[in-house]
C-alpha cells in the first residue's frame, strides 16, 4: 500500500495499520484485503454485484468490522453493494468509509449500497466517513444509499461525517424501524467551494414503541449548496425526532425539508430545523479570550461538528 | 493600571443619536474598583469600551501608560485585558473544558480545568465535558464565564454584574475568586455591580449616571452616600427583584 492509499484509510477508518477483527479493504475496484473472524464472516457475493456480504453471528459481542474503500484512480466509477446480516443479540462496530485521492482532470465516483438486516435484539454502531482530494481538477462525487431494516428490540447509532473534499454526494437513507428497535443517526457535512451535499432520510416506525432520532448539523461555506430532506412516519405508538441544525456562510445555500407523518393517534413526532450564520456575540466572546476573528470562527464550526 | 481619558460613546437607537458616555475619565489603579449606578446609566457600555467591544468617537485609553485605544478586541485581550460578558455566550459543540482551554491560550489538563471551575462552586467531574449549550443554566452559565476569567488571569479583569444568576453560590465565594485572581496576577479588577456586599469590598466606587462620572472615592467615601440616598432604592429594587 502506497503513501496515498495509507493517508485516505488513516482519513477514512483512523486505520495506521491493518485493523484488528473482520476486514475488507477494497481498492480501486479489486480486493485489497480480507480477513473473516469466527464470529464475523466475509463473503463475495452470488448475485453478481460487485460487492461484499457481511455475516456477524449472535455470538459476536464487542467486535468490529472495517470496510474501508479507496479510490485512487481518475475518471473512475464503480457502484458497490454491500449486505450486512446482523443476528440477534449481536453486538458489532461497523466502519465503513469511502476516500478519493483523485488527481486527475476526470471524474471519479463511488456509489455504495449499504443494507443492514439487524436481527432483534442486535446492537450495531456504524461509522461511515467520507472523505475527497486530489490536485487534479476532477471531481469526486460520491451517492451512499443505506437500507435499514431494524427487528424488534435491535438498536443502531449511524454516524456520518463529511468534512470537505467531496464535490457531490447524494446520501439516502431509508429504515424500517419495528417494535420496540431504536434508530440513531448523526450526520456531519461541511461544505465548501461549490460543492453539494444532499441528504434524504426516510424512517418508517411501525411498532409500538420503535424510536428514530435523525439529527444533522452541517456547515456550508462558500458558494456550497446543501439540501436536508427528512421524514418520519410513524405507523404506531412510537417517538421520532428529526433535527437540522445549519450554519451558513458566505453565499451558500442550505435547504431543510423536514416531513412528518403520524398514521397513528400515539405517534409522538417531532421536528425542528435551524438555519443560521455564526452569532456575532460568539466571535466576540472568543476574540475577548484572545483568539483572532478567523480562529473564532474556525473554533465554532469545529465545535460544532465535533 | 487603566486610564479613561475624555471617553465619549454615541449610539444610534431609531434614528436619534444619543450619547452614552459622556466624557468619563478615570484612573484605574486599585485592587478592587466597584462601577455602580442606576440603570442605562452607562456602565456596561464602558465595559465594553475597555474590551475595545465598542469603540469609544472621543478619548483615550491607556493600559500601563501605553495607549490601547486603536487595538481591536483581540489584540486587547492578547495585551491583558479580559471581559466577564453579563449574559454569556452559548456555543453549541464547544465544550466547557474547551472554553477554559481557550481562555487559558493552551491545553489544559483534566486536574486544571477542574481546579478553576471548584473555585466557582461548580463539580468538575460533573462540567468538564458538558456543552456550552442550552442546557446548562444561566448560573451555570456565569459561573463557568468566571471560571474562564480566572483561567486568563490577566493584569486586568472587567466583570459585567457577576452578581447576576449566582443566587445558589454566596457572594463570598464570588469574593474569594476576586481575591484569590488578584492575588495571582497583582492586577487591577473593575466589578460593575449593583451588589451592596460587592460594593462593600471595593477599594474605591465609582457612580456612574448619565453617561457621566457623578462621584468617585473610596467606599468610606462613597458607600454611607450610595446606601443613604435615593441610589439605595434602586439597589435595594434590583437586589428584589
Amino acid at each position: 500500500m502506497n503513501e496515498i492509499e495509507k493517508m485516505l484509510l488513516m482519513q477514512i477508518a483512523d486505520l495506521h495499520k491493518v485493523p484488528d477483527g473482520a476486514y475488507n479493504i477494497r481498492k480501486d475496484g479489486d480486493g485489497d484485503g480480507r480477513r473473516s473472524t469466527p464470529h464475523i464472516r466475509i463473503e463475495n457475493r452470488t448475485d453478481g454485484k460487485s460487492g461484499i456480504d457481511i455475516f456477524v453471528s449472535s455470538q459476536t459481542q464487542n467486535e468490529s468490522v472495517h470496510i474501508p474503500v479507496v479510490i485512487t484512480k481518475s475518471d473512475y466509477r464503480e457502484k458497490v453493494y454491500n449486505d450486512f446480516y446482523v443476528e440477534a443479540g449481536a453486538d458489532v462496530l461497523i466502519i465503513a468509509g469511502c476516500g478519493i485521492h483523485n488527481c486527475g482532470a476526470q471524474t471519479s465516483e463511488h456509489s455504495g449500497v449499504h443494507t443492514f438486516h439487524v436481527g432483534k435484539s442486535a446492537r450495531v454502531r456504524y461509522v461511515e466517513k467520507h472523505y475527497g482530494e486530489g490536485d487534479g481538477r476532477g471531481g469526486n462525487i460520491m451517492n451512499p444509499d443505506t437500507v435499514i431494516y431494524l427487528e424488534e428490540g435491535a438498536s443502531m447509532l449511524m454516524e456520518t461525517t463529511q468534512i470537505k473534499g467531496i464535490d457531490s454526494t447524494m446520501r439516502t437513507t431509508k429504515a424500517i424501524v419495528a417494535a420496540g428497535a431504536d434508530l440513531v443517526v448523526k450526520e456531519k457535512i461541511y461544505t465548501h467551494g461549490t460543492q453539494f451535499a444532499g441528504t434524504d432520510f426516510t424512517v418508517e416506525l411501525n411498532g409500538e414503541g420503535a424510536g428514530a432520532d435523525v439529527v444533522s448539523r452541517s456547515v456550508a461555506a462558500d458558494h456550497s449548496k446543501q439540501k436536508f430532506a427528512s421524514r418520519i412516519i410513524g405507523n404506531a405508538a412510537c417517538n421520532g425526532h428529526t433535527e437540522c441544525d445549519a450554519i451558513i456562510m458566505d453565499e451558500a445555500q442550505v435547504v431543510a425539508v423536514p416531513e412528518l407523518t403520524a398514521n397513528s393517534v400515539d405517534a409522538q413526532l417531532i421536528h425542528e430545523a435551524a438555519i443560521g450564520k455564526i452569532a456575532g456575540e460568539q466571535i466576540t466572546k472568543l476574540m475577548t479570550l484572545g483568539l483572532t476573528e478567523s480562529e473564532a470562527e474556525e473554533q465554532i464550526i469545529r465545535g460544532f461538528l465535533n | 493600571m487603566l486610564e479613561l481619558q475624555h471617553i465619549s460613546y454615541s449610539a444610534e437607537t431609531d434614528g436619534v443619536e444619543k450619547r452614552i458616555l459622556d466624557d468619563i475619565s478615570l484612573t484605574i489603579d486599585e485592587r478592587f474598583v466597584a462601577i455602580t449606578g442606576p440603570n442605562g446609566s452607562g456602565k456596561s457600555t464602558l465595559a465594553k469600551v475597555i474590551a475595545g467591544i465598542l469603540r469609544p468617537q472621543e478619548g483615550r485609553i491607556l493600559l500601563d501608560g501605553t495607549d490601547i485605544t486603536e487595538l481591536s478586541v483581540t489584540e486587547r485581550a492578547k495585551s491583558g485585558i479580559s471581559f466577564a460578558f453579563q449574559q454569556p455566550v452559548r456555543f453549541k459543540g464547544i465544550t466547557v473544558k474547551d472554553l477554559i482551554s481557550i481562555a487559558a491560550g493552551k491545553k489544559i489538563s483534566v486536574k486544571d480545568a477542574c481546579s478553576y471551575l471548584s473555585e466557582v462552586g461548580l463539580c468538575a467531574r460533573d462540567y468538564i465535558d458538558r456543552e456550552i449549550n442550552a442546557s446548562l443554566s444561566g448560573g451555570e452559565l456565569k459561573r463557568i464565564e468566571i471560571a474562564t476569567m480566572l483561567a486568563r488571569s490577566t493584569r486586568l479583569t472587567v466583570f459585567d454584574e457577576p452578581e447576576a444568576g449566582i443566587d445558589l453560590w454566596s457572594f463570598q465565594s464570588l469574593i474569594s475568586v476576586f481575591e484569590k485572581m488578584n492575588s495571582l496576577t497583582g492586577g487591577n479588577i473593575v466589578i460593575i455591580t449593583h451588589q451592596e456586599r460587592i460594593l462593600s469590598i471595593a477599594d474605591r466606587i465609582v457612580v456612574i449616571s448619565g453617561g457621566k462620572v457623578e462621584r468617585e472615592g473610596t467606599r468610606e467615601e462613597i458607600l454611607p452616600g450610595l446606601l443613604g440616598a435615593s441610589v439605595c432604592r434602586m439597589l435595594t429594587d434590583k437586589m428584589e427583584g
